[in-house]
């Protein structure tokens, strides 16, 4: 158990629920567990819907994985599809992909990372960063954006659409691609699709590098108060390639403590099971998963780009790079935990996809029309890890001699970073709630401090009407003194 | 007459699938002028999709509001929301104002009432049944396709007709 986790006497207390919490995919629940005087005395995360992902996948041709994954999100299809292809690979016994065929997943998933790291930073969290955590809540979303920044919205709309351009053309649609397929990819790039791809590909690299600058400027404009906002201090985990460098497609995992000391490096995916432990909470239908030798209540860890970037040696392309070394000097030298630190990273993290699918389309191998790879024997299990835009993403199957699914596991980015963002919201609710007067300004920062971390929380539901924030604020005998709905 | 539509939703979320469901009857039907636009939720990029549009139809399934559907003309509007991770068809024609710096077409949205959206469910029976009442009132707006005929339907629902559908082998029933 770790500090403000759980309250002596939760029954003393007043509560305070943010539910859902907004802006972030699906539904999330906050409470904080107040004293008379208004101190924060617990303070946690729910999970309230139950996902029910693996039971959704049990019992159909393995085959099937890479597509009908996609309906798990609606917002990082993708991310499913090349991890699930990655597990079908093994199984259907294809050990390596043609150069061809990986340099098409390598594009893909950089188009994936583009419109998934614009849509968050321009469209979920930079309304706060730019227009202050106190602004008027009309202000606070994109409709302020555009009206105060119009050409940052109109950057970032074209910035998404580019990210979903690349998806189109590679896996064929919008939304239900197939594109992946167990061994390779089922089409190829044409050329006319290549060179419209192109002809925008430099315009996005140079809008990035805007939008790192911008977050960069933002922070100068109060080091210390960015640094500090949310700051929790964690492990970090995520994909390294053989010399070291950010890979988001394949690698082996690596990862390093609060301090930046090494934990475990170059670890093969496929044995994550011996590294990691997943624990189930019963306030929580999401697991926590933590680093096996450390345990629990010292093994938990950040993924995602705030804990990409710091762990990496670093970045194969020339400009994002660049910005890297910007950004680990904001640290002097130490590792940076402050939650605010993710939009900064996760910008860097655009360019840098935006450099590496640049390069690929002046490769002429990205054309090339060698797809599937060389079958050899089937195996009985498989496992896909990718570097989804909110971090590591686990896929693991068996089937049986019939093709057939027989177990599922996924970890998911948010799962991973599920013990890592209920520190975040304590270390907001330590410093922003004790003694003060609960205003919407002030929730505003416990959301803030969540979606930071880019939580997909639930997936792909979104009837009209159907997420609207409520608050709700009961005493300490737990009676209800108020409560409002937004949306 | 350009038409769009958009239809949302994930068919693997039970009701959710209504959207798409419509829209694929709208599909089949290759009207000329017409294009569809399928994705899991409304996002800011569709803007982009209603450059060239005289007219929009959003389709969607819905929590709230009276079985078995609601049609209703929409405006631009500014909107305070919780979320941006789905707009609503408002917040997308504002964006498209002031991302195109154009006003936003005339719009209209069918909101299918849906009962269940577990996963792996596909159209419950409720919601099946009120996606072809939905069909059939689609249908005939289908063949005009002029703003004011869909402004006079509109206004004719608000002395609304909203009988609950009685379920009977529904054609958009999965297996």
């Amino acid at each position: 158990m770790t500090f403000l986790e759980t309250a002596a006497a939760p029954e003393k207390l007043r509560r305070i629920a943010i539910d859902p919490v907004t802006r972030v995919e699906g539904h999330g629940k906050v409470t904080l567990l107040l004293d008379k005087d208004n101190r924060v005395q617990q303070a946690r995360l729910h999970i309230v819907e139950f996902r029910g992902f693996e039971a959704f996948i049990e019992g159909r041709p393995y085959w099937e994985a890479p597509v009908v994954v996609q309906r798990l999100c609606g917002i990082c299809p993708v991310s499913h599809h090349l991890a699930a292809a990655k597990a079908m690979d093994i199984i259907a016994g294809y050990a390596a992909l043609t150069p061809t065929a990986e340099k098409l997943r390598r594009l893909l998933h950089y188009g994936q990372l583009i419109q998934s790291h614009a849509l968050h930073f321009f469209h979920l969290s930079s309304p706060d960063l730019l227009l202050g955590f106190e602004s008027e809540v009309a202000q606070r979303n994109i409709v302020g954006i555009a009206a105060a920044f119009p050409e940052l919205a109109r950057m970032g709309v074209l910035t998404r659409k580019f990210g979903q351009e690349v998806i189109r053309h590679i896996v064929g649609k919008r939304i239900h691609g197939t594109g992946c397929i167990p061994g390779g990819m089922n089409k190829g790039l044409k050329q006319q699709e290549r060179d419209a791809l192109r002809a925008d590909i430099d315009q996005i690299v140079v809008w990035s590098r805007e939008a790192v600058g911008l977050v960069r400027r933002l922070h100068e404009t109060d080091p210390q108060f960015y640094a500090s906002f949310g700051e929790s201090r964690a492990n970090m985990m995520g994909l390294v390639d053989a010399e070291g460098a950010l890979d988001f497609y394949h690698g082996g995992l690596r990862a390093r403590d609060a301090d930046g000391g090494p934990i475990f490096d170059h670890a093969d995916y496929a044995t994550y099971a011996t590294l990691l432990r997943e624990e189930v909470k019963p306030w929580s239908y999401m697991k926590f998963p933590h680093i096996r030798t450390l345990g629990a209540e010292a093994g938990w860890y950040r993924v995602g780009p705030l804990a990409r970037v710091q762990i990496a040696d670093r970045l194969k392309s020339e400009q994002a790079e660049a910005e890297r070394q910007i950004f680990l000097a904001a640290g002097g030298g130490q590792v940076l935990h402050g939650a605010l630190f993710f939009h900064w990273a996760r910008m860097i993290e655009m360019l840098h996809a935006a450099e590496l699918a640049r390069d690929l389309l002046d490769d002429p191998e990205i054309l090339g029309a060698e797809l599937m790879a060389d079958k050899g024997p089937r195996q009985e299990e498989g496992i896909g890890v990718i570097e989804a835009p909110r971090g590591t993403l686990f896929h693991h199957y068996k089937v049986n001699e019939d093709d057939v699914i027989t177990y599922c596991n996924l970890i998911v980015s948010t799962t991973n970073n599920n013990q890592a963002m209920n520190e975040a919201i304590r270390s907001v609710a330590a410093k922003f709630f004790d003694g003060r007067a609960v205003t919407e300004g002030l929730l505003n920062h416990v959301e803030i401090a969540i979606r930071a971390y880019d939580p997909c929380l639930s997936c792909a539901t979104h009837a009209l009407g159907q997420m609207p924030l409520q608050i709700e604020v009961l005493d300490a005998e737990g009676a209800r003194v108020s409560q409002g709905t937004k949306g | 007459m350009r038409l769009v539509v958009f239809g949302w939703g994930n068919e693997s979320r039970g009701d959710d699938g209504i959207g798409p469901a419509l829209l694929r009857r709208i599909e089949d039907q290759h009207f000329k002028a017409v294009r569809t636009v399928e994705d899991y939720q409304l996002q800011i990029e569709h803007a982009l999709d209603l450059d060239d549009a005289n007219m929009v139809l959003f389709i969607d399934a819905t929590r709230a509001g009276p079985a078995p559907f609601v049609f209703h003309e929409v405006v631009a509007r500014r909107e305070i929301t919780p979320s941006t991770h789905a707009l609503s068809p408002e917040s997308l024609l504002d964006i498209c104002a002031r991302v195109l710096k154009t006003p936003p077409p005339p719009a209209f949205v069918l909101a299918v009432k849906g009962e269940s959206f577990e996963l792996g469910d596909g159209l419950s029976s409720e919601g099946a049944a009120r996606a072809e009442a939905a069909w059939t009132f689609l249908r005939g707006l289908m063949e005009t396709r002029e703003v004011e005929a869909w402004r006079a339907a509109a206004g004719s629902l608000f002395d609304p007709p909203v009988a609950v559908i009685a379920s009977s082998a529904p054609a958009f029933g999965r297996p």
